[in-house]
């Protein structure tokens, strides 16, 4: 019993008590990360977002892709087999947040860079059941209607810029113009095209 | 990783473990040896609590994950990272190839007596088109469909009409390194009238009613001849070099309407079907395409 009540009747000291018993699992398993080649750097050939892709990103967050598909193969015979290569770290140190995801409605985007033409995402997204008839995906015909709004395009680069992704002044400079009358589905198509093409898999 | 941040593991670990065993034992030494009818002393809306000891299966399962803890901590990585990485020497790389060996080593020869044998050969088969039936409704009827019947924009299988060939060959090919059939825009070339006559023109060709005067039909022709030709024909029959479609036929990729053939013209189509040497491997795509070779009409595609 004896000093039981000096903490149970003492918040604060209750409050860093129970920080002290928590932050074991954080510091070993969270902090370290922070620190690791593996988990910084870049794998070789990554370059960050193009300024359209970019936007597609923005598209993808704002429509809750992220719901339904996982950017993330695990290291497992079968997910190796359907989606390529399992993902690593170094591959998402440009994304901001990542968008891992959890959930897998729909199959794992971590590669469907270059897997499928332009025109069958575009069919795809504008209705799923146009090309897949069993799919469940909802319709986004509006991606086709709506455009990019070019004048905060740079103003995103400029702020990944500050969180150390390498975008150089020619980058944001150019990136308005990059992303000038294009469709929420021009983005997106060059965001889906792009993911995962830096690791490939030949077998 | 670095020898701080792997000896800043170790210590927090270890450490973690000294405090709880700690706690653990100093509490378990002080308190009462038997259940009593006493309080603990305190009062929270009338509830109070008696001063027993912690029940032994209480104590027991705290012990056991401990237990468990050092056990996984010697047989697995963790506890000093690339220092000692457990004596089982376990990695998730590690586990993934060797669930890719085990099941290369079930399926290779599989694959491997399936590849030694032609395209043509593997049409008796029926383990081998089943096979590539599977591969082809994974990664192939997203665009083709799942009866290789093919839609807008995306070409049908199962029929005698073939873009780049229909042979065995042409289409493992097709398969392998992909094809990109690039028709240019000729809405600026041929102008608003020059479509419409060409569409109109080439929609006859398949015997389709076209609401077009004879004059329009033969202005049509002959842009046709100086545009068109070079790669669908003289005769518009198509071209397998650069998947140009043949345009008598009435088979039509991306509509037969006046509307959809005119835009076809206007604004010109870019079909690709992607290489799949990488993502499938060679032994895969020699299966899938027996399949898909399996579902054409190969009578009438000789012709």
């Amino acid at each position: 019993m004896l000093k039981h009540e000096i903490i149970e009747k003492n918040i604060g000291l209750m409050v860093i008590g129970v920080i002290f018993a928590i932050s074991f699992g954080g510091l070993v398993e969270i902090v370290p990360l922070f620190n690791l080649k593996e988990t910084t750097e870049p794998v070789e050939g990554l370059k960050p977002y193009t300024a359209l892709q970019l936007e597609g990103r923005d598209v993808y967050i704002k429509e809750g892709c992220v719901g339904c598909h996982s950017q993330m193969i695990r290291p497992l015979r079968a997910e190796v087999e359907r989606y390529g290569h399992y993902s690593v770290a170094g591959e998402s140190v440009y994304d901001y947040p990542f968008l891992w995801g959890s959930k897998r409605t729909g199959p794992d985007l971590a590669r469907v860079g270059e897997r499928y033409s332009d025109e069958w995402h575009r069919a795809h997204l504008y209705n799923p059941r146009d090309v897949v008839p069993a799919s469940i995906m909802p319709a986004y015909p509006h991606l086709n209607e709506n455009l990019i709004d070019s004048a905060v395009t740079p103003k995103k680069l400029e702020a990944l810029k500050t969180l150390g992704v390498p975008y150089t002044d020619e980058d944001i400079a150019g990136a308005s113009e990059a992303v000038q009358g294009k469709t929420e589905m021009d983005a997106l198509v060059a965001y889906l095209q792009n993911l995962g093409t830096v690791i490939t898999q030949k077998r | 990783m670095s020898d701080f941040w792997s000896a800043w593991v170790l210590v927090l670990t270890l450490g973690c473990l000294a405090f709880i065993s700690f706690v653990l034992f100093s509490t378990w030494k002080v308190q009462r040896k038997k259940a009593t009818e006493e309080t603990v002393g305190h009062e929270f809306d009338g509830i109070t609590e008696y001063d027993n000891p912690m029940p032994m299966w209480w104590i027991g399962l705290f012990l056991g994950t401990m237990i468990f803890s050092a056990v996984y901590l010697v047989l697995y990585p963790g506890i000093w990272p690339g220092k000692f990485d457990g004596i089982l020497g376990w990695t998730s790389r590690g586990e993934l190839k060797a669930d890719q060996e085990k099941h290369a080593r079930q399926y290779q020869p599989l694959f491997d007596q399936y590849a030694a044998k032609s395209i043509e050969e593997l049409q008796s088969n029926p383990k081998a088109l089943s096979m590539g039936k599977r591969i082809f409704l994974n990664n192939c009827a997203l665009c083709h469909g799942s009866d290789a019947g093919g839609t807008f924009g995306f070409p049908q299988l199962n029929d005698h009409d073939w873009l780049w060939g229909g042979s065995a060959a042409d289409i493992e090919a097709t398969v392998l390194n992909g094809r990109n059939g690039q028709m240019p825009a000729w809405g600026p070339v041929l102008g608003e009238k020059g479509v419409r006559n060409v569409a109109s023109y080439v929609r006859d060709l398949s015997g389709l009613t076209v609401n077009a005067s004879e004059e329009d039909l033969a202005a049509g022709k002959a842009a046709y001849a100086t545009t068109c030709a070079v790669c669908h024909g003289a005769d518009a029959s198509g071209n397998k070099l650069f998947g140009a479609p043949n345009l008598t036929d009435n088979i039509w990729l991306y509509g037969n309407s006046q509307t959809q053939v005119e835009y076809t013209i206007r604004k010109g189509r870019n079909g690709v079907m992607p290489a799949w040497k990488d993502i499938l491997g060679p032994q895969k795509v020699h299966l899938v395409s027996a399949y898909v070779y399996s579902l054409s009409d190969k009578d009438k595609a000789t012709q």
